[in-house]
């Protein structure tokens, strides 16, 4: 058992982990914190995608001790107090979700992919989301809402 | 009151309900449940295609940190039934018995054969090593061919033919004899899976009497009646919950082996478990699609006029039978026929044992093999006699002036325009200018050559008419069930039989009752998915939603309307003919009297004043039962580069125009058209379940079942033409599987036209860049 201190989308704790414990178990059955799907066993779905330290990573690829002394940010924190962030405006907007599965590890992707390119062409974000698949639709509308959430953002910057 | 009347809700592009909590995180997923006391199962999956079990030992798994109990197939045999098979498609079908853990043999790999259930998902995991299991090989049965040959290694002991279905009509040897084109292919439909994001789980418990299952399932109603024939459970102690769920494309219509086995557990040792599979898991054991092997001839005359189609099918069922297997070639069987008129059809299927994963729905379930065959041959007929693919298809589809029109498949496609959809097709697409870029391509013999596929699609939607699932022998009916609770401040509850996972049935519903009662699309809320709450149901799947649960929705609106009438006509002092309802509220004609709906639904909860003898409730429940399917149809087109040096195609454009009828939500339809056309492209281009030789799964994980990302896709062009259905109210066709339908066909026929100066006239799918390489290599040298 290690003991390791995370914080999770503004909040702190201080836990004992095995070291095995994958970032994604620990946020899902230590901490309650299900907002956060997982998709596959083999790094490539991309339903997990969190922040860490400002950084997307597949929190399934990630041990809970690994992330000693990160900030990870989840979809569950996205909404400030002034409503939803501008990419989860943007997906409901485009229509860029259906189950839904796919959702949360999408939009904390093409936030992080947005941070790199505040301006990407639809070419960008197809590669660059690469790493995230959805099985309901079709990614049309999901590059549209990418593309409309880095507007927003540039807009709001 | 204001006497402008709100904006129509359905066809408007209303941004959905359901989004709030899917993009926040505080989605209702089966696998975040966790209750006090919780344990987890794992399972012990056979490695063996096809074995004997000669010794099972648990007692070292027994002793294992956090273990709570273990079980073998043996132990649970006394009351783990056989799981089930609703659609005995003839008299004469072997239906074999399937036990949801192996008793004595093995027959395909990853069939359960052992569980563990412990304190925690990580040591029940770890305690599946300590099983021992002994196995005596027996042969693996792959191809169906092989299987059915004689002296075949029989997966059952009723050997490895399930049954043989035939259908037909007309003539057939007649259309056949002397026709002076006769175009005959052999088509694989390859092994499928159907990769829902969100993986299966099912959490079940109990009080001692009563029993709650929450699956990641696409038919809690269906679930419930199944689970409690299977496990002697009565009915009205099961409750059957589908959360919010992850996708479904017909791998959730299923009663699955860990359902069961959850529910029976959770009645021996009266704690909650917990299940959830690992994707390498589903892959093994989510049941799969397609697997068909497809022998199609047309007959034509010399100028390419249909005059029959013969189809004779081998359907690989895998290793049992589970909830429609037998069902999903029968679901091709009146489509083979396409939009063509002709004068005779003959179909016969054969389902296959063979020693793999069973096989069932997987979106189209059926249709997608029809049309891919039908849609491939039509452009080998229009290559025989050296027209266009269009323009064969033109000689042959039904006009739009001979709707109604029986067709060979014997069927009758109440309406339909493809001459307008295709139309609008070639304009979006460019057709013209894209034959000649061809055309300029292949005169330059440029290394990368251009490929326009085509095709033009029907199908059969809205499952559907009870009566004939009876007459094929389906073990349920095909209506659709909705109550409308007006509540006492006016606000609205509708509770849906249909289950979504993606659809969007709660913007949608809330639009057509928007509509119907005139209430505000934001006071109306949708109930779905818990027998609890919604008991009556058939649940979604085979795009059957809108153009059956929709219906029912609409005149469970009607009747609460009527009920409404009675009590405004009494508060207003007029009979209730002398109202007439608009803008939410009942008016007396040529007089400014009027009461809104809601407070007639305020009135009637205080009933102080409500007509003689009238009980004090507006609500109204609806059964629909439609008494004809709906013809969805469209026109595909697909522009495809395919780099002859490396075998490699790129989409280059994607046209699809489809005509579903009305349409309630636009946004949601054409969400469904992308997500449908994607799938198909997969089927076309990526994806493929391959077992080797001995049976062994290969791929198991996502790096090996190759699931189209954003970066192999391309924007797909999307447009409509709108020719009502007659067979129901709101003139709606369903669209959950038209694109799947349609595209890969499109796909296919773009690629093997990219590569025809090759002498290509065929490429197995997936149309990998081996393939097509490997393709030109043979047809050069
Ligand atoms: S669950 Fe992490 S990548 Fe699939
Ligand atoms: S919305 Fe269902 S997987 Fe993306």
């Amino acid at each position: 058992m290690s003991r390791i201190t995370v914080t999770v989308d503004g909040t702190k704790y201080e836990e004992e982990v095995e070291p095995r414990l994958l970032l994604v178990h620990f946020l899902r059955d230590r901490l309650g914190r299900t907002g956060t799907p997982i998709g596959c066993d083999t790094s490539n779905c991309g339903a997990c995608t969190v922040l860490m330290d400002g950084r997307s990573v597949k929190s399934c690829s990630v041990l809970a001790v690994q992330a000693d002394g990160a900030d990870i940010l989840t979809i569950e924190g996205l909404a400030g107090s002034g409503g939803w962030h501008p990419m989860q405006r943007a997906f409901h907007e485009e229509h860029a979700l259906q189950c839904g599965y796919c959702t949360p590890g999408m939009i904390m992707a093409s936030i992080d992919l947005v941070q790199d390119n505040p301006d990407p062409s639809e070419e960008e974000i197809r590669s660059g989301l690469e790493g995230n698949l959805c099985r309901c639709t079709g990614y049309c509308n999901i590059v549209r809402a990418v593309r409309k959430g880095a507007q927003e953002l540039g807009a709001a910057q | 009151m204001t006497d402008t009347l709100p904006e129509a809700e359905i066809g408007r592009a209303r941004r959905r309900k359901e989004d709030g909590r899917l993009i926040t995180g505080r989605t209702l997923w089966t696998d975040n449940i966790q209750l006090p006391g919780m344990l987890y199962i794992a399972f012990l999956r056979s490695p063996m295609a096809h074995a004997r079990i000669t010794r099972v030992d648990t007692s070292a798994a027994k002793t294992q940190p956090g273990v709570v109990a273990v079980f073998s197939g043996q132990d649970l045999a006394d009351e783990q039934g056989s799981l089930p098979c609703a659609w005995p498609v003839t008299e004469d079908i072997v239906i074999p018995d399937h036990p949801p853990m192996a008793v004595g043999t093995v027959r395909y790999v990853g069939e359960a054969v052992a569980c563990v259930v412990a304190t925690d998902r990580y040591k029940a995991a770890d305690a599946l090593d300590a099983i021992e299991i002994d196995y005596e090989p027996l042969p693996a049965v792959l191809d169906m061919n092989e299987a059915l040959a004689e002296g075949a290694t029989p997966v059952h002991e009723g050997g490895n033919r399930s049954f043989t279905w035939q259908f037909g009509t007309g003539d057939v040897d007649a259309a056949f004899r002397d026709a002076p084109v006769v175009i005959e292919r052999t088509y694989v439909q390859q092994r499928l899976i159907p990769s829902a994001m969100e993986p299966r789980a099912v959490v079940a418990q109990t009080d001692g009497d009563t029993y709650t299952v929450h699956s990641a399932t696409q038919i809690p109603h269906v679930l419930r009646v199944m689970l409690a024939a299977t496990t002697g459970i009565p009915e009205h102690k099961l409750r059957v919950v589908a959360p919010d769920v992850g996708g479904g494309f017909g791998s959730k219509l299923q009663v699955t082996a860990e359902e069961v086995l959850a529910l029976l557990i959770t009645k021996r040792l009266g704690r909650p478990v917990k299940w959830t599979e690992s994707r390498s898991e589903g892959n093994l054991t989510v049941h799969h699609g397609r697997d068909q092997i497809q022998r199609i001839s047309l007959a034509a005359s010399a100028d390419g006029v249909l005059r029959g189609v013969k189809v004779d099918l081998l359907a690989d069922m895998g290793a049992y039978l589970m909830l429609v297997t037998p069902g999903i070639p029968l679901l091709g069987a009146f489509m083979y026929t396409g939009v063509y008129k002709m004068d005779a059809y003959d179909f016969t299927c054969t389902g296959v044992f063979t020693t793999k994963m069973p096989t069932d729905a997987y979106r189209g379930a059926g249709r997608p093999e029809a049309t891919y065959a039908i849609e491939r041959a039509m452009d080998e007929l229009a290559h025989e006699i050296g027209v266009d693919p269009l323009e064969i298809r033109r000689r042959n589809w039904i006009k739009h002036e001979e709707f109604p029109y029986a067709t060979a498949g014997g069927l009758t496609y109440d309406s339909g325009n493809y001459e307008a959809a295709t139309d609008r097709a070639l304009a979006l697409f460019g057709y013209d200018k894209l034959r000649a870029e061809q055309s300029d391509r292949r005169d330059r013999n440029d290394s990368v050559q251009l490929g326009i596929g085509v095709s033009t699609y029907t199908e059969m939607c809205g499952l559907a008419p009870s009566r004939v699932l009876g007459s094929l022998r389906y073990g349920a009916g095909g209506w659709e069930h909705a109550t409308v609770r007006m509540l006492p401040t006016g606000k609205v509850e509708v509770v849906t039989g249909t289950s979504p996972h993606g659809q969007g049935h709660e913007t949608a519903w809330s639009q057509i009752v928007a509509d119907a009662l005139g209430v505000p699309f934001e006071d109306v809320a949708v109930l779905h998915g818990d027998t609890a709450s919604a008991p009556r149901g058939m649940d979604t799947y085979g795009s059957r939603s809108l153009v059956v649960g929709g219906i029912a929705v609409l005149q469970a609106c009607e009747k609460v309307k009527e009920n409404a009438r009675q009590v405004a006509a009494h508060l207003l002092e007029c009979s209730p003919d002398d109202l007439e309802f608009t803008g939410g509220a009942f008016r007396v004609r040529g007089t400014g009297a009027a009461k809104t709906i809601q407070e007639v639904a305020l009135a009637t909860f205080a009933a102080h004043n409500l007509p003689d003898g009238f009980e004090p409730q507006l609500d109204a429940g609806s059964t629909f039962d439609p008494e004809a399917f709906s013809f969805p149809h469209g026109t595909h087109l697909c522009a495809i580069e395919v780099d002859t040096e490396t075998g490699e195609s790129k989409i280059r454009s994607y046209v699809a125009v489809d005509d579903i009828g009305n349409v309630v939500n636009p946004l949601i339809v054409e969400g469904q058209v992308h997500g449908g056309i994607a799938q198909g492209i997969a089927q076309a281009l990526y994806e493929e379940a391959v077992y080797d030789t001995d049976g062994n799964l290969l791929t198991t994980t996502m790096a090996d079942y190759l699931i189209p990302s954003a970066a192999d896709l391309p924007d797909f062009t999307t447009d409509r033409t709108v020719t009502p259905a007659t067979s129901n109210p709101l003139g709606v066709k369903g669209v959950g599987e038209a694109g799947t339908i349609a595209s890969t066909p499109a796909v296919v026929n773009a690629i093997v036209d990219a590569l025809s100066p090759y002498g290509i006239r065929d490429v197995a799918m997936p149309c990998t860049p081996e393939r097509v390489w490997r393709a030109i290599q043979g047809g050069t040298s």
